[in-house]
């Protein structure tokens, strides 16, 4: 959003307005604020002083080097896992869904039309749905409990291979690539000269909403992992919860690295928007993913 | 002047047609649609994908669904005993009722909000547009396993701070996650995560809105408001069917919120709660994976019908 466009100023600005604004952007930063002030504090002052403000002591250093530490770092490990999944998924979804997009845009071939009618029937299978019948496959394939059963169900994303048909179809021209084939370029050379240039901005889009929907994919992965090495962020942080005094279990130290671990996790992903806002607004218009 | 691809983007999929779930004619492309053996090419590594990750595994469940593990003899060929007994299954239809009420008590409250904030960014009338326009947006990066445990802490009532706010003046605070309001609870957190995010549809809706509509109807004396109502919202039709589609789906695959609210609730929160709970619960805790497959794939298939209802009256009703 950063060309400028003609704003048509219709009264002036209204006050009023902004202040209800105000009011809805207060409710979506609360919960986030109760969660920063919260980090800052210990065990005994998350339950002796009021949610809203500090406590006593300032512990956030503490509570980040305790989160770290705790059961030889598993914390920071479960980060990598969860970067490495997302990156992986992402950079894997959107190539594939490109080059499909576009061979399905760009070239007449037996059985497309059948084709991309039973892909993009399957735009609306929810992916919870799918979830448990691809562990039952991949658990009979010896593939449950590796980095690979998270991995995998997250390259297919029909809806990111819609994107990219309607994509290329538009942003790739036709006479571009008539001019290149005159010139004698084949037709993978015309792909990765011509044609990839301007297929980037879609690209971009697919890779940043299956990396959200991977970052944030909780289901999946506790179905599929078992072994706590292998965890992402979001399963690691429920299983600490589960283990703490109000999550029925007995270890009420932990409460402070749920509380300080889920802070520290929701950072690169809220970097990440405020620095691509440009492309989150063009490509999760599309609709993307909703878990 | 061709605007830049971002907003061709825009214009096809935000504010205009829900995906269109129909191939497109044969013989349309023009010329540079040769080099047939290309495109398969170009396709073959997604559809090979698409079949051993998609299609497989859901021809297996399906395949799995037949079948029935009994105590004496095994596993037999069950046919589709695994379907009828889901469809008279109590706990399948009472999860399935509380997320029909859960839809119906949050999509449209959501949908509302997300509109109304749509509007007041696009009209101008704003100060801070951009800081609102991204802080709003912002719940939806928070993965939905981060934002349940805040709002789990925040209802509870050890160190939530309604409770201790109620405790201070000597009342009791309300219990959230006790069996009334438990479901709105849940919304209420669902409702945080994916305000920002249909406000976002919405609004990318509205920039392909020509603007040159508003300086006409400013000019033959309408208001913002008036403006907004008869002008926007029409235009907004197409994007919001898209985001009360997505909505159908997330309100029925619900699943992480509950999961994770039932260490705090653990009497409200049964295996049923909803029916994702119900599948993941048979497959994982009672060992029956022929019927958590028959559930699994009951639940795609009853929400493949849905939207392409919902698709179809909406392309019948914008044709009319």
């Amino acid at each position: 959003m950063n060309a400028p466009r003609p704003v048509t100023t219709l009264r002036g600005r209204s006050n009023l307005l902004t202040l209800a604004m105000l009011v809805f952007l207060a409710y979506a930063f609360f919960p986030l604020f109760w969660l920063l002030v919260s980090s800052t504090k210990t065990t005994g002052d998350l339950f002796s002083t009021f949610g809203l403000w500090f406590g006593h002591r300032f512990a956030l250093l503490d509570n980040i080097r305790q989160t770290f530490s705790y059961a030889h770092g598993e914390y920071l490990r479960w980060l990598a896992n969860t970067f490495v999944y997302s990156v992986t998924s992402a950079l894997g979804a959107a190539c594939l869904a490109t080059l499909g997009g576009y061979g399905f845009a760009k070239y007449v071939f037996r059985g497309r039309g059948a084709l991309l009618g039973a892909v993009l029937g399957t735009i609306m299978v929810p992916a919870t749905a799918l979830a448990i019948p691809t562990y039952l496959l991949f658990s009979k394939a010896g593939l449950v409990n590796t980095p690979w059963a998270v991995i995998l169900p997250s390259l297919v994303s029909p809806f990111g291979f819609f994107l990219m048909w309607v994509y290329a179809r538009d942003a790739v021209h036709d006479s571009l690539l008539d001019a290149a084939r005159i010139d004698g370029a084949g037709e993978l050379a015309i792909f990765f000269r011509v044609s990839l240039r301007s297929l980037v901005p879609g690209f971009v889009t697919v890779v940043l909403f299956t990396l959200v929907a991977t970052w944030n994919n909780y289901f999946l992965p506790l179905i599929m992992l078992s072994d706590p090495k292998y965890f992402p962020v979001t399963v690691g942080l429920s299983v600490w919860e589960s283990q703490t005094a109000g999550g029925g279990g007995s270890n009420s130290a932990l409460l402070s690295m749920v509380v300080t671990g889920s802070m520290l996790s929701v950072i690169p992903l809220i970097v990440a928007f405020v620095f691509l806002q440009r492309y989150w607004q063009s490509g999760l218009s599309a609709g993307a993913i909703k878990e | 002047m061709s605007p830049p691809p971002e907003q061709v983007l825009d214009s096809r999929l935000a504010s205009g047609s829900p995906p269109r779930l129909t191939a497109p004619r044969r013989n349309r492309g023009g010329r540079g649609m040769h080099h047939h053996r290309y495109g398969y090419v170009f396709a073959a590594p997604f559809l090979a994908c698409f079949a051993l990750l998609f299609v497989l595994p859901l021809g297996y469940a399906f395949y799995l669904s037949l079948f029935k593990n009994q105590l004496v003899g095994g596993t037999v060929f069950a046919g589709l005993a695994n379907y009828s007994r889901a469809l008279t299954d109590g706990l399948l239809l009472a999860g399935v009722g509380r997320v029909s009420l859960f839809f119906v008590l949050q999509v449209p409250l959501m949908l509302a909000l997300a509109l109304l904030a749509a509007l007041a960014i696009d009209s101008g009338l704003l100060r801070l547009t951009r800081l609102i326009r991204l802080g709003i947006f912002i719940p939806y990066a928070v993965p939905a396993v981060v934002a349940t445990l805040m709002w789990g802490y925040l209802y509870g009532p050890d160190f939530g701070p309604a409770a201790q706010l109620a405790a201070k003046i000597g009342v009791t605070a309300p219990d959230f996650l006790g069996n009334t309001l438990l479901l709105p609870a849940i919304a209420n957190v669902v409702t945080w995560e994916f305000t920002g995010y249909n406000m976002i549809v919405l609004y990318a809706a509205l920039r392909t809105v020509p603007r040159e509509l508003y300086e006409a109807a400013a000019v033959d004396g309408a208001g913002a408001w008036r403006i907004a109502w008869s002008i926007k919202v029409p235009a907004l039709r197409p994007a919001l069917l898209l985001c009360l589609m997505f909505s159908v789906i997330g309100s029925f695959q619900l699943f992480t919120e509950p999961n994770l609210l039932q260490t705090l609730a653990p009497t409200v929160i049964g295996a049923g709660y909803t029916p994702n709970l119900y599948a993941y619960n048979l497959a994982f805790i009672s060992q029956e994976p022929d019927y958590a497959a028959a559930v699994s794939f009951l639940l795609g298939l009853v929400m493949v019908i849905i939207s392409y209802v919902v698709l179809y009256l909406a392309g019948r009703r914008s044709r009319r």
